[in-house]
């Protein structure tokens, strides 16, 4: 039962209305999959972040796309996908700057990324031109 | 709504007190956006906000404290942050936040750092 990978999948018009839904359906995967309290709020802000940045940069605030979910867990690891069909917004191109800097500049942007990197055991961005670009993140489970 | 967010403001003497209740996120940083801005227009730059009530921020919302700090310190003001849970005082930590604002756990310790030093360089 244990060795079983589940899936689950969640479609939601593309609108930052919807991050409550999307934190609360990813916040049920992490508690299904086992995951602590510290570390369910974990998931819900790295995939808070992942779809904000879907909304309004990939997507720039069409509501007609839709941003899709994907969790899969096993025993071992809990995987994240968020898809997106924007022209293809990889965060890892945004530089990390010092906070200190942004601040200076009056700036505030490239922070989610650096929020879920914190968060998360790994994140990674794929593009597929003129397809779907997927943001992939994991999370290991323990066991106990 | 099924996560919502509420930005309070009561007045302190010479202290503007913005009290955040719920949850702060991509849809609701321009609420808390509008309610810095509102003080900044009336000439109100010494703000506490006190997060007691907040029971969650993503980077949205951090965003809005770092947009408004330099404006704010630029006018001889400052804002003051108070009673984080720990769970939302980890991401301002994360994101290094204690290097910039004076964070502290209540509102009357807020107070008592603006007497002592009413701006802060960054």
């Amino acid at each position: 039962m244990a060795s079983i990978e589940q899936k689950f999948t969640l479609h939601v018009p593309s609108s930052t209305q919807n991050l409550a839904i999307i934190r609360e359906f990813v916040t049920n995967v992490g508690v299904q999959a086992g995951l602590g309290e510290d570390d369910v709020a974990k998931l819900e802000l790295a995939v808070d972040e992942a779809c904000t940045n879907v909304i309004e940069h990939a997507h720039g605030g069409d509501i007609t796309k839709d941003v899709v979910v994907r969790a899969t867990f096993d025993e071992k690891m809990l995987r994240i996908e968020v898809v997106d069909s924007g022209a293809g917004f990889d965060p890892a191109r945004i530089p990390e700057e010092d906070v200190e800097r942004l601040v200076a500049q009056r700036r505030s942007g490239g922070l989610g990324l650096r929020v879920m990197r914190s968060l998360m055991d790994e994140v990674s961005y794929e593009i597929v031109p003129g397809n779907t670009n997927r943001l992939r993140m994991t999370k290991r489970l323990r066991k106990d | 709504m099924p996560h919502p967010f509420a930005v309070l403001r009561s007045q302190e003497g010479t202290l503007s007190v913005l009290s955040l209740e719920g949850y702060l996120d991509a849809h609701t940083a321009p609420q808390f956006e509008r309610a810095i801005q509102g003080e900044i227009d009336a000439g109100r730059v010494q703000l506490i906000v006190d997060g007691a009530q907040l029971r969650y921020i993503s980077s949205a919302g951090l965003g809005v404290f770092m947009s408004f700090i330099e404006e704010i310190r630029e006018k001889g003001g400052d804002i003051k942050i108070c009673g984080l849970a720990p769970k939302v005082r980890q991401i301002f930590d994360i994101l290094g936040f204690h290097a910039i604002y004076d964070m502290v756990d209540t509102r009357a310790a807020a107070a008592m750092r603006f007497a002592q030093a009413p701006s802060r360089e960054g």
